[in-house]
């Protein structure tokens, strides 16, 4: 099965992504060269193997479930493009 | 002269007061001040924050008790956080970004007592193999301008060649510290994974990720390493493990060490001088009274494969936080809130890094998830599995870093395919977890930096450093420096 404009543009959408009729027709070819790179791996039989998602094998630690950062929402504040009393702004979301 | 000398040179003269940390780190600055504009390694210079923490690094030098990096001007990977310094990550997303925090090993740097020199430029989010894909444009290869500096860690490659820092840091995901250490002629390491906290690394691909040292020596590379490692709670995937003293190390006799060849990364691929470059520097190490033996790593060659999975699924989930609404870009405007994002991100990013969301999404998506992802980790399993017979018959392999000497910038631009098969011999290590890294070996035709690769098994960065060590004691080819007619 081969990549087409609609799988371009429904990932666009899942990713919240704006793409253009024409990106979507200029990204589709590399796009197809990267999944014909891909599906190199087809030709290994991989059916009694488990996969594998940590380079080392291991689960991932856990932790307590309590505070351990100061509040600093100031300083991490300064860096949004729109604040209010303390607030992150975003568009109306209902009417 | 001071621009010349190794981190090791440059700390004992501090600590004899031939210089100040304030006079070094200027020269440093002024050297990079004078490059930038042909080699673009650095997106931040910020001379005040510099030179404040040379003048505390003096204090400490005439009164305290200095470090081996006490008063040495490091520039760091703009991926890395660093308070109060712009941080990119190479990307219009993040231009006006003043990090609010230290990354876990910038703040073991300052606690050595080490000078942030600047943020070096890098492909944008680190997705590329060649510095094209910064917003801030591309890096130039010192050795030759038309020419790329690899990347991702290109800027940090390309500094530290070009004379305009001691050392720098780079991260790795599939090649980026070691493909530009070798097309640059300098020396780098990526850890075991877990080594070095990824705590304020801005994520790429999580289970990949790693931070390392890039300097002009592996004697350099050890006392960098040094202030890098260790546990850190704020890492979830990091590792506890015993100290090592990677500077003593290296001095340990090779007499003996078993090079392991995999015939798999020795293909019709390699371009001619390699070959004949790699094949040179393994004599060197039968000299040296290592003992070269044959391995198998039948699964490498689908490690770009599987990697062109694994690595844009991680990404399109961790640069999911870029919405717009916390920090960093947000489209002028905009309809709704879901148009915000769209938008938003449309803008903020780059071609190269929407490609590799855009295939994350997809095979992450409902339908395709087994076909692909688990396809992938399943390889992923083979390759790790393939180096751990590997290891039972060596203590280390050696391949060529990189199949090509460094390429022209925009040869590769157009066919994501060719740019990502660059990675084709870096990959598997980060796949495995496994330490890897490259040293210069000699020169191609063009008199372009060849790389050699060392992979070592899980903690053996001591065994690499002291292998990387000993050639460099024999040999000279770290020691180059890129024509006065290019920079």
């Amino acid at each position: 099965m081969s990549l087409s404009k609609q799988d371009v543009k429904n990932a666009a959408a899942l990713a919240r992504i704006e793409i253009t009729d024409q990106e979507v027709e200029n990204a589709l070819g590399p796009l197809k060269n990267v999944f014909t790179l891909i599906k190199e791996m087809e030709k290994l039989n991989t059916e009694e193997v488990e996969p594998m998602a940590h380079a080392q094998d291991i689960s991932t630690r856990l932790r307590n479930d309590i505070v351990t950062e100061r509040d600093q929402r100031e300083a991490l504040q300064a860096n949004s493009p729109a604040i209010e009393k303390g607030l992150f702004l975003v568009p109306k979301v209902i009417d | 002269m001071m621009l010349d000398k190794t981190v090791k040179e440059l700390g004992d003269a501090l600590r004899l007061k031939d210089f100040s940390s304030v006079e070094l780190t200027q020269a440093f600055l002024d050297r990079s001040k004078s490059l930038n504009c042909e080699i673009n390694a650095f997106i931040t210079i910020d001379e005040e924050q510099s030179l404040a923490q040379a003048r505390a690094a003096d204090e400490t030098l005439s009164k305290g008790k200095p470090t081996a990096l006490t008063g040495i001007p490091i520039a760091h990977k703009d991926i890395w956080c660093a308070k109060n310094w712009i941080t990119t990550c190479g990307s219009r997303m993040l231009e006006n970004f003043r990090s609010p925090y230290d990354a876990h090993i910038i703040k073991r740097f300052n606690e050595y007592g080490a000078v942030i020199q600047g943020k070096t430029n890098m492909d944008e989010f680190a997705m590329g193999s060649s510095n094209e894909t910064s917003w801030f444009g591309a890096v130039k290869n010192p050795w030759d301008l038309n020419r790329v500096p690899g990347g991702s860690s290109g800027g940090s490659a390309a500094a530290v060649a070009a004379g305009m820092t001691p050392a720098s840091t780079g991260t790795d995901t599939g090649g980026s510290i070691r493909q530009p250490a070798a097309l640059c002629g300098i020396s780098g390491l990526k850890p075991t994974y877990g080594l070095v906290s990824r705590y304020g690394m801005i994520a790429f691909a999580s289970s990949l990720d790693q931070g390392g040292p890039m300097a002009k020596s592996a004697e350099d590379l050890a006392i960098l390493l040094e202030a890098m490692v260790g546990f850190d709670v704020k890492d979830s995937t990091s590792l506890q493990n015993k100290p090592v003293d990677y500077a003593s190390a290296i001095n340990e006799s090779i007499s003996g060490l078993k090079i392991g060849i995999p015939k798999e990364y020795f293909s019709d691929h390699i371009a001619p001088d390699i070959q004949k470059g790699i094949e040179q520097a393994l004599q060197e190490y039968q000299r040296l009274g290592a003992i070269l033996v044959d391995v198998d790593l039948p699964t490498s060659p689908l490690s770009v494969a599987a990697y062109y999975v694994i690595a844009p699924a991680e990404a399109s989930s961790n640069l999911s936080r870029f919405d717009g609404v916390r920090y960093g870009y947000r489209a002028p405007e905009y309809d709704n809130l879901n148009d915000m994002y769209a938008k938003t991100r449309a803008q903020g990013f780059g071609a190269e890094v929407k490609r590799r969301i855009l295939i994350g999404t997809y095979v992450l998506s409902h339908g395709y998830y087994d076909a692909y992802y688990i396809k992938a980790q399943k390889v992923r399993r083979l390759i790790s599995q393939d180096f751990m017979r590997a290891f039972q018959a060596c203590d280390l392999i050696m391949s060529p870093t990189t199949p090509s000497t460094a390429f022209k910038l925009g040869e590769k631009a157009s066919d994501p395919v060719q740019m990502y098969l660059s990675d084709t011999f870096t990959i598997a290590a980060n796949l495995a977890g496994l330490p890897a890294m490259s040293i210069p070996c000699g020169f191609d035709q063009m008199n372009l930096p060849i790389g050699l690769q060392l992979i070592g098994n899980y903690f053996d960065e001591a065994k690499m450093l002291a292998a990387a060590h000993q050639y460099q004691r024999a040999t000279d080819w770290h020691l180059k420096k890129p024509p006065s007619t290019t920079v």
